[in-house]
C-alpha cells in the first residue's frame, strides 16, 4: 500500500517540503518523511529550523 | 479585570510572539496594535515577490480580521501610539488610552534615508504597504535603479531582473555583500547579476537625485548620471526607538535589554529589530524567531535567558545562492578561501583552527549544515 504522502510549510516564508517529492537539492530523495529529516536541516528559503514548520492540508 | 499584554506591532515579530504564546496560554487577554493594516505576511518574500509574480494581495496570508480569529486576540489597525506611561502602566493613541499588564515592543526597524538632494523621490520597501506602492510604481515601467548592494539591495536588484526589469546598482561599496561576506565571495555575485543583465556601479554613491520629464535622474559622485523610472533606496535599517526614548527607557543602538527580553522599566520588553539584545541588534529572521520563542516562555511566567544558536543568513539570489555566517569579531581570526569561482567555501578560523563563521556561494552552500555543528554552539555571548 502506497504510503500517504504529507506537505510541511515554512511558517515564516511559506516554503513547502512535499514528502513525495522530497528536496533533491538539499540531498533529500523524493518520498523521505518529515520525522527523517534531519533535525538540523534548515529551510532552503529563509534559513529557519525543522521547529518552524506547520503540516499542511493542501 | 486584569489588564491585556499588549503588543505594539504585528510584523514578523509581533505575530510570532503571539503565535508562541498561545500555545503556552490560551486566557491572557492580548491586545495587537498597528499603525498598518495588520496583514500577516512574510518579510523575508517580500525581496522574492517580482520573480514569483505576486503583487502585495498575493504575499499576505491572513488579514487581520483572520489572525484575530486565529490568535484570539483584539487587533487595533491605523493605530499610532504616541506615548507610553511606564508609572500608570499606560499607551496613548491619537484619542484613546489602554492599560496594560504587560507591553511588548515589536516596532521594528525603518529605512534609512539618504540625506541627499532628492531623497522624496527615493522609494523603500521595508514593509507589505511599501511593497504594494512600489509594486504599483513599476507597472509599465521599465528602468529601475536600485541604492545599496548589500543583503536588501541584491537580493531585490535580483528579484527584479528577474521579472525583466532593467535594474542598475550603485552603491560605495567596492563589491556586493561587503558587510556579510569575504571580499571574493561578494565579487563572486557580480556575474551571477551581471548575467541577469543588472549594471553594477560600485565604488559609487549617489548625491542627486532629480526629476526629469517622466522619470528620474540619479546623479553618482563621479558625475555620471543614470537615468530611471524608479529610484529603489535599501541602504539599511535603523532601528525605531523613538517612543522606547521618549518614555526614558535606555536606548543604545536599538532599545536594550536583557536577556529576557525586558527593557530598563518592569513589564516593558522589546523583540525582533527594535530590540538591541545583550550588546547585539540582528536584523534577521532567526534572531527574531529565536528571541520570540523566548519571551513567550517568559511572558507565560517561565522565564527563559534568550540564548541565540548558529543563526546563518541566507541571501536570496538564486542564480548564485549564498549563506554566511560572519564572524562575531573579524578581529579573532583569519579567512581562507576555498573553491573556484563562483563556487567558494570561505572559512574564518582563529589561530588555533576553530571556525568561527563561514560564507559558502554557489554549489559550496550545501555545506551549511555540516559547517554549522563545527561553530561554536552557543552564538553572540
Amino acid at each position: 500500500m502506497a504510503q500517504e504522502h504529507k506537505k510541511w510549510q515554512c511558517i515564516v516564508c511559506g516554503w513547502i517540503y512535499d514528502e513525495a517529492e522530497g528536496c533533491p537539492e538539499e540531498g533529500l530523495a523524493p518520498g523521505t518523511a518529515w520525522g527523517d529529516v534531519p533535525e538540523d536541516w534548515l529551510c532552503p528559503d529563509c534559513g529557519v529550523g525543522k521547529e518552524d514548520f506547520e503540516m499542511v492540508e493542501i | 479585570m486584569t489588564a491585556p499584554l499588549v503588543v505594539l506591532g504585528t510584523g514578523l515579530a509581533g505575530y510570532n510572539l503571539v503565535k508562541e504564546f498561545r500555545k503556552l496560554d490560551s486566557e491572557r487577554p492580548v491586545v495587537m496594535i498597528t499603525s498598518d493594516d495588520g496583514r500577516q505576511y512574510s518579510k523575508p518574500m517580500l525581496s522574492t515577490g517580482f520573480s514569483k509574480g505576486k503583487d502585495a494581495d498575493g504575499l499576505a496570508m491572513n488579514d487581520a480580521g483572520a489572525m484575530c480569529e486565529t490568535l484570539k486576540v483584539e487587533i487595533r489597525t491605523f493605530q499610532q501610539v504616541t506615548r507610553i506611561d511606564s508609572q500608570q502602566n499606560k499607551i496613548f493613541m491619537d484619542d484613546d488610552a489602554l492599560e496594560y499588564s504587560d507591553l511588548v515592543l515589536a516596532l521594528g526597524a525603518a529605512p534609512i534615508n539618504l540625506p541627499i538632494v532628492g531623497n522624496e523621490y527615493l522609494m523603500h520597501v521595508n514593509d507589505l504597504m511599501d511593497y504594494e506602492k512600489f509594486h504599483q510604481a513599476v507597472q509599465g515601467k521599465e528602468k529601475i535603479v536600485v541604492l545599496g548592494a548589500g543583503l536588501v539591495g541584491c537580493e531585490y536588484a535580483h528579484d527584479l531582473a528577474s521579472a525583466s526589469y532593467k535594474v542598475e546598482i550603485a552603491a560605495p561599496d567596492a563589491q556586493p555583500l561587503s558587510r556579510l561576506v569575504p571580499d571574493q565571495c561578494g565579487q563572486a555575485l557580480i556575474p551571477a547579476l551581471q548575467e541577469l543583465g543588472v549594471k553594477l556601479h560600485l565604488g559609487k554613491a549617489a548625491t542627486k537625485v532629480e526629476k526629469i520629464n517622466d522619470g528620474l535622474v540619479v546623479t553618482l559622485d563621479d558625475g555620471s548620471e543614470l537615468v530611471a523610472d524608479v529610484v529603489l533606496s535599501a541602504v539599511g535599517l535603523r532601528p525605531r526607538t523613538d517612543l522606547a526614548k521618549q518614555a526614558k527607557l535606555q536606548v543604545n543602538k536599538g532599545i536594550v535589554v536583557d536577556r529576557h527580553l525586558k527593557t530598563s522599566e518592569n513589564n516593558i520588553y522589546a523583540l525582533g529589530d527594535c530590540a538591541e539584545v545583550a550588546g547585539f541588534n540582528l536584523l534577521y529572521v532567526l534572531p527574531l524567531m529565536n528571541g520570540a520563542r523566548a519571551l513567550a516562555k517568559t511572558l507565560s511566567g517561565q522565564e527563559v535567558e534568550l540564548q541565540y544558536p548558529v543563526m546563518p543568513v541566507m541571501v536570496k539570489t538564486p542564480s548564485l545562492p549564498i549563506v554566511t555566517c560572519p564572524p562575531q569579531d573579524e578581529g579573532q581570526g583569519n579567512w581562507s578561501i576555498e573553491g573556484q569561482t563562483p563556487h567558494l567555501k570561505a572559512l574564518f578560523k582563529d589561530s588555533q583552527g576553530n571556525l568561527l563563521g563561514y560564507a559558502l556561494t554557489g554549489e559550496c552552500v550545501a555545506e551549511k549544515i555540516k559547517l554549522n555543528k563545527e561553530l561554536p554552539a552557543s552564538w553572540y555571548k
